[in-house]
């Protein structure tokens, strides 16, 4: 071999391995830590990418707007709990009567005139209705940052820290544990349940769908409701991190490289891609971000999300997509 | 008929016509205000609007606008976005009929934009506290202004307080102080400045950055935790700021030993965060709080009257507070130029005069309702930061109020000047500007 390409392989390997090594060797305490954080990050991410995932697999529509829905329901919900006094027991069954009425609505005014039209027409319409939710948010509950306490515990997970000197935050702890419980759920009621049969008649084709019975409007009310759910999970949880503001409608960036990753139409694959792309994202921040000046892990993820696509398009649990011409 | 009717027209017409012309004919004062309401950064950028428009209203309901000449407040919804912020500017600056008198972009990214063209349109720019650091060198940036201190003031004034607490400036020797930065033009402005202290007293700086919005910063915490540094300072802004308070608490990073820059210090940062936020603290340059007489006349004239710009129980925020400091040292500068011109009818051009001859002393802000409120500001044609001087505040969260904890401190002159003269020529020399010559005062 030329010695410039061993001075290559001993670069990439100095830049890409040793860090690793090394740092695994000497803390291995640290990269547990990272590793754990990562992941558990990663299941934050999936919250909000499963509401992406439940619209897509249901209608093929692609939702720009789940990232406002998490916000929206955030919004109602520290409304009702702060403005109101009602307590967290009853405001979340309210909001989720309001996440079920802005889904009747969605399909009342945007989808039923939007049948058979084209994916990118229903992705504009998901577009605009983001910028109506964020407005309609605003104009209720106005843009304050919102304190969100619904007895989640935060903090550092005290017997991880003080017996083995890991830290483990709490609310992601509990994250972890109720997106585990959502895909169950999720996974039992498209595979057993009649509507969740029809929900994946109609993603796969509306009019045949139509044609045996299975009324779209209703299916779309349903799966917008499901995924207004799992946006309220999702607010819930980033909520009570950051306070519920404006800014949660942002997450759904963090959702992208989940979904490219993963495959738009996979529950599993939702959480698979947010593990992933968690701990890609953490790892490259401590150890290669840095070298290149630090900041990394937003564009990192959609990195290691196109890597993935090279190999496999239709992400690591889509659904592989074969046209006859 | 027909004549009749185009009789009527005329004779009906021409009074409504001339009212109309005297209408405009009245000379108003045109102040824009380049507000962000909406998107990630509202919830800071709301009060800090609304404690500059309700100081404008109080000056038109009670005393008819400045020297007797109303105010036109033009606000344009910027974002906190940079490109809308020009935007603003550009629809703004033309305004009738005084056109544009004064700028407060309320970012650092859109002042960066509208230095170059400051000076070419003859507004003034007041980037209070935040911008470009070296436009304090009003030899090189005539149009620009940022008193009355600068991050680079107020990091030296960090370091200084620790120094202070670790038991003197020698002591900070082998210490480690994080910095933990919004990874933007903002976030960046204090790193030269703490590179140099840390050479200076022989400290370990350690620079962390945070991508937009900042909602996500666990790989940065757990930098914290490994490299178990003394001291935290932020540079953060929005949500930033509440998850990053959040993630210290929850790795017990001791909260008194965390600093924000005045714009990781207002309610919307501890509030959110509940009991994890007490004992945080943040640099300043006013008082906190509702109990200056400014603030009753506030609620006499513009709240009584439901001219309020927000909630009056908001009143006395640290943003709010911020927006009516804006809004003082805006109008006091416009007294001013009509003083040194003669005429209220003043424009731009005046304003950036009564700028740079601005001398609001502590007789003059307890004239205004502020007595003790902040540090009197005398700007020059070479020094347009002015005093430079930076007071920490502690949060208690039980109390549910910030608190100043420290005097005005002195920023360390010797290195942040040096900073300035080295930035502010290059600027100088990359741009073609020769620096006019500045009475030596």
């Amino acid at each position: 071999m030329p010695i410039w390409g061993c001075r290559m392989i001993e670069a990439l390997y100095n830049f890409f391995i040793d860090p690793f090594v090394r740092m695994a060797a000497d803390f291995p305490i640290f990269f547990a830590e990272i590793v754990i954080s990562g992941l558990l990050a990663g299941v934050m991410y999936s919250l909000v990418a499963l509401g992406f995932v439940l619209i897509f697999k249901a209608s093929g529509v692609f939702n720009f707007a789940q990232g406002v829905m998490a916000l929206f329901a955030g919004l109602f919900l520290t409304g009702f709990m702060n403005d109101f006094g009602i307590p967290a027991w009853l405001a979340i069954p309210m909001t989720v009567a309001v996440m079920v009425a802005t889904a009747w609505l969605i399909e009342r005014l945007v989808l039923r005139h939007l049948v058979n039209q084209e994916p990118i027409i229903l992705f504009m319409a998901t577009l605009g209705l983001a910028y109506v939710l964020e407005g309609v948010g605003d104009l209720i509950w106005g843009s304050d940052v919102k304190l969100l306490d619904i007895g989640i515990p935060s903090g550092a997970w005290d017997w991880a820290l003080d017996s083995v000197g890991i830290y483990v935050e709490k609310i992601e702890l509990t994250a972890a544990i109720v997106a585990a419980g959502l895909v169950i759920v999720l996974a039992y009621f498209f595979q057993y349940t009649r509507i969740g049969r029809a929900l994946r008649a109609v993603a796969d084709d509306h009019q045949a769908a139509l044609s045996v019975g299975i009324s779209l409007r209703t299916i779309w009310v349903i799966v917008w409701s499901v995924a207004g759910i799992v946006a309220l999970v999702a607010g819930i949880m980033w909520g009570t991190k950051s306070g519920v503001q404006f800014s949660l409608s942002l997450i759904a960036l963090k959702a992208l490289p989940v979904l490219i990753l993963g495959g738009f139409t996979s529950i599993p694959g939702a959480i698979v891609g947010g593990l992933i792309i968690g701990v890609g994202e953490k790892i490259a921040e401590v150890y290669w971000g840095p070298v290149v000046g630090g900041a990394i892990e937003n564009w990192f993820a959609y990195m290691l999300a196109l890597a993935f696509l090279l190999f496999r398009p239709q992400g690591l649990f889509g659904e592989k997509i074969i046209e006859r011409i | 008929m027909v004549f009749r009717t185009f009789a009527f027209g005329l004779v009906t017409a021409i009074p409504l016509a001339l009212a109309g012309a005297a209408t405009t004919d009245a000379y108003e004062l045109v102040i824009p205000s380049l507000d962000y309401r909406t998107g990630p950064y509202a919830p800071n950028g709301i009060p800090v609007a609304n404690g500059f428009a309700d100081y404008m209203t109080l000056l038109n309901e009670r005393d008819g606008g400045i020297n007797g000449t109303p105010i036109k407040l033009v606000a344009c919804e910027t974002a906190y976005n940079t490109q809308q912020g020009v935007e603003c500017y550009e629809n703004t600056k033309g305004t009738e009929p005084s056109g544009a008198l004064v700028y407060n972009p309320l970012s650092t990214g859109i002042t960066y934009q509208l230095i170059p063209k400051a000076e070419v349109d003859q507004i003034p720019i007041l980037s209070m506290g935040y911008g470009r650091t070296s436009a304090a060198n009003g030899s090189v940036f005539p149009y620009i202004f940022n008193f009355p201190a600068t991050y680079w003031d107020q990091a030296s004034v960090f370091i200084k307080y620790i120094g202070e607490q670790e038991g003197g400036m020698d002591a900070l020797k082998g210490k480690k102080i994080a910095l933990v930065y919004h990874n933007s033009a903002y976030g960046k402005e204090p790193i030269r400045t703490l590179e140099e202290l840390s050479k200076k007293h022989g400290f370990e700086f350690l620079a962390l950055p945070v991508d937009h919005p900042g909602q996500e910063q666990k790989a940065t915490w757990l930098q914290i935790r490994r490299e178990q540094p003394d001291w935290v300072m932020m540079w953060g802004w929005g949500v930033m700021n509440q998850v990053a308070i959040k993630e210290a608490a929850s790795i017990r990073f001791p909260m008194d030993r965390f600093i924000g820059v005045w714009w990781s210090g207002s309610e919307n940062d501890v509030v959110p965060t509940g009991a994890d936020a007490n004992g945080y603290k943040s640099g300043t340059f006013h008082a906190p709080g509702s109990d200056f007489p400014l603030h009753a006349d506030i609620k006499t004239h513009v709240y009584d009257k439901g001219k309020g710009a927000g909630e009056e129980g908001r009143i006395g925020e640290v943003l709010y507070n911020r927006g009516v400091i804006q809004a003082v040292y805006v109008t006091e500068a416009i007294r001013k130029a009509m003083d040194i011109h003669g005429t209220n009818e003043v424009r731009g051009v005046h304003v950036r005069d009564g700028l740079e001859a601005l001398d609001l002393t502590e007789d003059r802000l307890a004239e205004l309702g502020l007595p003790a409120f902040t540090i009197p500001v005398a700007i020059t044609c070479a020094n347009h930061t002015g005093p430079g001087k930076v007071a920490l505040q502690q949060w208690d969260a039980e109390a549910q109020k910030w608190s100043l904890i420290s005097d005005f401190m002195e920023a360390d002159r010797e290195v942040v000047d040096a900073l300035i003269k080295e930035d502010s020529e290059a600027y100088a020399k990359e741009n073609n500007i020769t620096p006019r010559e500045c009475p030596s005062s």
